[in-house]
C-alpha cells in the first residue's frame, strides 16, 4: 500500500501544483516533494532489511485475461533507488528557487509528474509496468528540456527523445517475446520471467535489445552521443534530474530486467560490454580534461563514472553488484551537487566557461568547502562516498579480470585531474570580470547543499547503513543469475 | 441489422431536413441519429443473427466495430460547426453522405457474401468521392474528388474481377461456402490457379481502399485536397471498415490457402510500413503528414492481420479504436487551426501552445498516441500488434522493422510539437473555438488517456 501511495503521490501532487497560478506552485511543488520523502523514510521503517524478498508489495490486476498485473514492490535495490528519488527531488525543486521560470505550475507539476514515472521503474514487477513508467518518466523531462532549455534545446532535446523511444522500443520488442514465452496463458510478472529457461541463441539476441535501451539510457560508450548536448542545453534543474536519476534509471533495468532475465546472453556478451564500460571510461575522462564549460565537462565525468558502474555490475560478483548499487546512490548525489554550483555559478556570472571565471575562492569560502567536498566525492577520495563505491567497483572489476581493472583504475587519475583542473580554473587564481563582485551562498542554496554534503560523508564514513539494505537483495538477485 | 435500416433511414431524413432555414438544427440532428444507432446497435450484442438470405451475419465482431465507426462519426461531427455558420446549403446532404458511407462501412464488417462485401464498398466509396470534392470553389477539392473516383472505380473493378474469379473457380459469393470449398479442393490436392489468383486480385482491391502501399498513390493528393472534416472520415471510419473487411475476409473465407497469400500479405505489410513512415518525415504540411501516417497506421494494422491468430481480431479492433480517437482530435485541431489560418503546414501550429493550450495539450496527446507512447491509447495498441505478431517467433524480424518505424514516426509526430511548444507564435491571433468543439476535444483526449491505462475496456470485448 505505501508503494502505491509513494508511487500516486507525486502525480496527484501535479495536478493541484498545475492549479496554482504563480511562482506559489514552487513552495507547493516543495512541501509536496518533502512529503513523499517522509512516505519513503516510513517506507524504510517498515522495511525488514535482512530479507531480501519483494517487500510492500501491491498486485491488481490490469488486463486481466493477458495476464498483465498492475504489480508492484520493492526490495533492497529498489528501495535505496526510491530514497535516492525522493531525496533528491525536494533538493531539486528547493535549487530552482531562485529561478523564475515561465508558467512555474506547469514546470514544476512535471517535476512531480517525472517522479511518479521514475518511481514507477523502480517498483514496478511487471515488464509491461515497467516500460510504461519508463516513458511516463522520459514525456516530462523532455518537456521541461525541450521548452525552458538553451539556444540548441529543439534540435538537441529532439535527438535524445527520438534516440532513447528508439532504444526503449526494443526493449518492448524484448518484453513482448519474453512474455509470449512464458508458460499458459502467459505472465509478464518479473518473477515468471526469471523461470524462463530459454535457449542460448535467444537469450543471445534479447540481450541486445535490453541492453541498447539500457545503454542508451545510462548512456555506455558507445551510445552516448545524446548525452553532453542534452545536459548541456536543459535547465539546470531538468540536468538534475537526467543525471542525478534518470541514468539510474537505465543501471537498474540492468539489474532487475537484464541480469537475471537472460543470464547465458549476459555470460556470452559480458567481455564486449565491459570494453565497452572502459573504453567509455577512458574516452570520456580523456574528453572531460580538454572541456571548456562546466557543464559539458561534468556530462562527460558522469558518462566516466557511470561506464565504471556498468563495468562493476557486469562483472556479477558481490562486490561489483554491491558497489554498483552504492555508486549509484553517490553518483547521483554529487552530480546533482556539482550542477547545482554550476547553476550557482552561471547565474551570478552569466558564464559556464573556465577561463572567463577565477578566484572565486576569495568571495565566497561557503561555496568553496561545499564544491571542494562534492568534487572530492566525486574524483573518491578515502571518507567520501565516491571511494566506497569506487573502491567495491573496481575490486569486482580485478577479480574479473586484472588487466581490465588495470584500465578501468585509470577513471582515479583521470577524475582527479580534469575535478581539479576545474576547481583551479574557476576557483583559484585571480578575479576575473565576472566574477568580481561573486556572492557567497544564499540560505536557500546552503539549505540545498548541506544536506547534499552530509550525505557525502555519511555514505563515505558508515557505507554499512546502506550496504546492508541493498545486500540481500543483491545475493537474491545473484543465485537467480547463477540458478 | 436494425442499424443499417435506421442510418439509411435517417440518412433520407437528413436530406429533406437540409432544406430547413435554420441550419442550427441539422447538426443535434444528427448527433442523435448517430446516438440512437450507437444504442441500437448494442442491442445485437451476444446475438448472432443471419439476414437477407445469408448475405449478412451481425456478430459480436460487426457490432464491436459498427459501434467504434458511429462513435467515431458521432465524435467527428462537432467540428462540422464552422459549416453551419456559413451557411452552407449544402449541409444537409454532407450529413447524409456521411450516413450513407457509414452504411456501406456497416456492410463491409457484416457481410457473409463477396456481393454484399462489394455494395458495402461501393455504397461507401461513392459517398467519399462525393464528399471528397464537397468544397466545389477549390481546384484541389476537384482534383482530389476525380483522382479518388478515377482510382477508386478502377479499383472497384479489379476487386469485382477477383470476386468473380472465385466465384469460377468454387461456385459461389458466400464465404463460408468458398472456404468449405477450398477445402475440399485442397483436401483431394488439387492446385487452383484460378482461385489464388482471384484471391490475390481482391486483396490487391481491397488494399487499395486501405491505402497499403504499392497501392497508395491516390492517397497524399486525395487526403489533402479533401475538406478536412472528411479527410477524417477518410481516415479513420473507411479505413476501420476496410482493414476489418480484410481480416474477415481472410478469416472466413481464405483461412485454407494461408501458404498462398501469405508472403503477397506480407510484401504489402512491410511496403506500406517503410512507405508510409518515411513519407511521413519529408513533409513539410501537417494534412500530408497525416495522410502518410494514416498508410504507415494501416501497415501496423496489417501486421495484426498478418499474424492470424487468435488475438488478431482484438488487436485490430483495439488498434482502430485508439487510432481512431488520436485521428480525429488531430483532425479536428488541424480544421480549426486551418479555418482560421488558411494553412495546413506545420508552421500554421507555431505558438498554439501559448494561444490555445487546450488545443495543443490535446494535439500532444493525440501524437503521442499516433507515436505509440505509453499513458496513451496507441501504445497498447502497437503493443498488442507486436504480441500478436512474435506469436510466430519467425516473424521476430518485421517486428524489429515496425519497431524501427515506429522511432522513425515519433520524429514526425513531435514536429507539430515542436511547433506548438516551442516556435514563437509570430503574431498569430488566438484560434476561436466553440464550447462544443472544446469539450468534444476533451472527450477524446479523455478517451484517448483512458484507453490507455484501461485497455481492457475495448480489447476484452471480442
Amino acid at each position: 500500500m505505501i508503494t502505491a501511495l509513494l508511487l500516486f503521490w507525486p502525480a496527484l501532487a501535479a495536478l493541484l501544483v498545475l492549479l496554482i497560478k504563480g511562482q506559489g506552485a514552487k513552495k507547493v511543488a516543495f512541501v509536496a516533494a518533502l512529503v513523499e520523502f517522509a512516505l519513503s523514510l516510513f517506507a524504510l521503517s517498515a522495511f525488514d532489511t535482512q530479507s531480501g524478498a519483494l517487500q510492500h508489495k501491491l498486485s491488481l490486476p490490469w488486463i486481466e485475461s493477458a495476464g498483465i498485473s498492475f504489480s508492484i514492490g520493492m526490495d533492497g535495490i529498489s528501495l535505496l533507488m526510491v530514497l535516492l528519488t525522493t531525496f533528491l527531488v525536494p533538493l531539486i525543486v528547493l535549487s530552482s528557487y531562485k529561478h523564475e521560470y515561465k508558467n512555474p505550475n506547469v514546470f514544476y507539476a512535471l517535476v512531480l509528474f517525472m517522479q511518479t514515472g521514475l518511481i514507477g521503474v523502480f517498483v514496478a514487477m511487471d515488464a509491461f509496468l515497467f516500460y510504461f513508467m519508463w516513458e511516463v518518466a522520459l514525456i516530462p523531462i523532455y518537456f521541461i528540456a525541450a521548452v525552458w532549455g538553451g539556444a540548441n534545446r529543439i534540435r538537441v532535446t529532439f535527438k535524445f527523445f527520438v534516440y532513447t523511444i528508439f532504444g526503449s522500443l526494443f526493449m518492448l520488442a524484448a518484453f513482448v517475446y519474453l512474455y509470449l514465452q512464458t508458460p499458459g496463458t502467459h505472465s509478464s510478472d518479473v518473477n515468471a520471467f526469471y523461470q524462463l529457461t530459454l535457449s542460448a541463441e535467444s537469450q543471445s539476441w534479447i540481450f541486445w535489445f535490453l541492453f541498447i535501451a539500457f545503454a542508451i539510457k545510462m548512456p555506455v560508450f558507445p551510445f552516448h552521443t545524446w548525452q553532453p548536448d542534452t545536459y548541456t542545453e536543459s535547465p539546470a534543474q531538468a540536468t538534475m534530474l537526467l543525471s542525478g536519476i534518470m541514468l539510474k534509471m537505465g543501471i537498474y533495468g540492468v539489474l532487475r530486467w537484464l541480469l537475471p532475465v537472460v543470464p547465458y546472453g549476459v555470460s556470452q556478451w559480458d567481455e564486449l560490454v565491459l570494453v565497452l564500460a572502459i573504453i567509455g571510461i577512458v574516452y570520456a575522462s580523456i574528453i572531460a580534461i580538454r572541456q571548456r564549460d562546466l557543464k559539458r565537462l561534468v556530462a562527460y565525468s558522469s558518462i566516466a563514472h557511470v561506464g565504471l558502474i556498468a563495468a562493476g555490475i557486469f562483472t556479477l560478483n558481490e562486490q561489483g553488484l554491491q558497489g554498483g548499487v552504492i555508486q549509484m546512490l553517490s553518483h547521483g548525489i554529487n552530480v546533482v551537487g556539482l550542477f547545482f554550483i554550476i547553476d550557482i555559478i552561471f547565474s551570478r556570472t552569466n558564464t559556464r566557461e573556465i577561463t572567463s571565471l577565477g578566484g572565486i575562492t576569495q568571495n565566497a569560502k561557503m561555496l568553496s568547502i561545499f564544491f571542494m567536498v562534492l568534487l572530492l566525492g566525486s574524483v573518491g577520495l578515502p571518507l567520501t562516498n565516491g571511494f566506497v563505491g569506487e573502491f567495491l567497483l573496481l575490486s569486482g572489476v580485478f577479480q574479473y579480470q586484472a588487466g581490465f581493472g588495470a584500465v578501468a583504475g585509470l577513471t582515479i587519475i583521470l577524475a582527479a585531474v580534469y575535478m581539479l583542473r576545474m576547481f583551479q580554473g574557476v576557483m583559484f587564481g585571480t578575479k576575473s570580470e565576472a566574477t568580481e563582485n561573486f556572492t557567497d551562498l544564499t540560505f536557500n542554496e546552503k539549505a540545498v547543499l548541506i544536506p547534499l554534503v552530509v550525505m557525502v560523508f555519511w555514505i563515505g564514513l558508515f557505507p554499512n547503513t546502506f550496504l546492508s539494505i541493498s545486500e540481500p537483495a543483491v545475493n537474491n538477485l545473484l543465485s537467480i543469475i547463477n540458478r | 441489422m436494425t442499424s443499417i435500416i435506421l442510418l439509411s433511414v435517417f440518412g433520407i431524413v437528413n436530406l429533406f431536413a437540409g432544406f430547413a432555414k435554420n441550419k442550427q438544427v441539422l447538426l443535434p440532428l444528427v448527433l442523435v441519429f448517430l446516438a440512437i444507432v450507437f444504442g441500437v446497435n448494442l442491442l445485437d450484442w451476444n446475438n448472432t443473427q443471419t439476414y437477407f438470405s445469408n448475405m449478412l451475419t451481425i456478430d459480436n465482431y460487426a457490432v464491436a466495430f459498427t459501434g467504434i465507426m458511429t462513435l467515431t462519426t458521432l465524435l467527428l461531427l462537432p467540428f462540422s460547426q464552422k459549416y453551419i455558420s456559413n451557411n452552407d446549403a449544402n449541409l444537409g446532404e454532407y450529413y447524409s453522405l456521411m450516413l450513407f458511407a457509414l452504411v456501406g462501412a456497416v456492410m463491409m464488417v457484416g457481410y457473409e457474401n463477396l456481393i454484399m462485401l462489394f455494395i458495402g464498398v461501393e455504397i461507401m466509396s461513392i459517398a467519399m468521392y462525393v464528399l471528397a470534392g464537397s468544397d466545389k470553389t477549390s481546384l484541389r477539392s476537384n482534383e482530389a474528388a476525380l483522382k479518388y473516383f478515377l482510382m477508386g472505380s478502377f479499383f472497384t473493378g479489379i476487386m469485382l474481377f477477383g470476386i468473380v474469379l472465385i466465384y469460377a473457380a468454387t461456385g459461389t459469393f458466400n464465404i463460408t461456402e468458398i472456404s468449405a470449398a477450398q477445402a475440399s479442393a485442397l483436401s483431394e490436392g488439387l492446385p487452383d490457379s484460378i482461385f489464388v489468383m482471384g484471391i490475390l486480385i481482391l486483396v490487391i482491391g481491397i488494399s487499395f481502399k486501405i491505402s497499403a502501399a504499392p497501392f497508395h498513390f491516390w492517397a497524399p493528393d486525395v487526403y489533402e485536397g479533401t475538406p478536412t472534416l472528411f479527410t477524417a472520415f477518410m481516415s479513420t471510419v473507411v479505413k476501420t471498415a476496410g482493414v476489418a473487411a480484410f481480416y474477415k475476409l481472410m478469416v472466413a473465407a481464405f483461412a485454407a490457402s494461408y501458404a498462398a497469400w501469405f508472403p503477397t500479405l506480407v510484401a504489402i505489410t512491410v511496403l506500406t510500413l517503410v512507405i508510409g513512415n518515411i513519407g511521413a518525415v519529408i513533409q513539410t504540411s501537417f494534412k500530408r503528414m497525416m495522410a502518410y501516417s494514416s498508410i504507415s497506421h494501416a501497415g501496423y494494422m496489417l501486421m495484426a492481420l498478418i499474424a492470424f491468430n487468435e488475438s488478431s481480431d482484438k488487436s485490430i479492433l483495439f488498434y482502430s479504436a485508439a487510432y481512431s480517437s488520436a485521428s480525429i482530435a488531430a483532425f479536428g485541431v488541424l480544421k480549426l487551426v486551418q479555418d482560421q489560418r488558411r494553412s495546413h503546414l506545420y508552421e500554421a501550429f507555431n505558438g498554439l501552445g501559448k494561444t490555445n493550450p487546450l488545443l495543443a495539450f490535446t494535439m500532444t496527446v493525440s501524437m503521442l498516441s499516433l507515436g505509440g507512447i505509453p499513458l496513451t491509447a496507441g501504445f497498447f495498441g502497437k503493443f498488442f500488434v507486436f504480441s500478436a505478431v512474435l506469436a510466430n517467433p519467425d516473424m521476430l524480424w518485421l517486428v524489429v522493422l515496425a519497431v524501427v518505424l515506429a522511432a522513425v514516426g515519433i520524429y514526425y509526430y513531435l514536429r507539430v510539437v515542436i511547433a506548438m511548444y516551442m516556435q514563437p507564435a509570430a503574431n498569430y491571433d488566438t484560434i476561436r473555438v466553440n464550447s462544443f468543439s472544446s469539450f468534444t476535444l476533451i472527450v477524446l483526449t479523455v478517451l484517448t488517456i483512458l484507453l490507455g491505462i484501461a485497455p481492457a475496456l475495448v480489447s476484452e470485448l471480442l
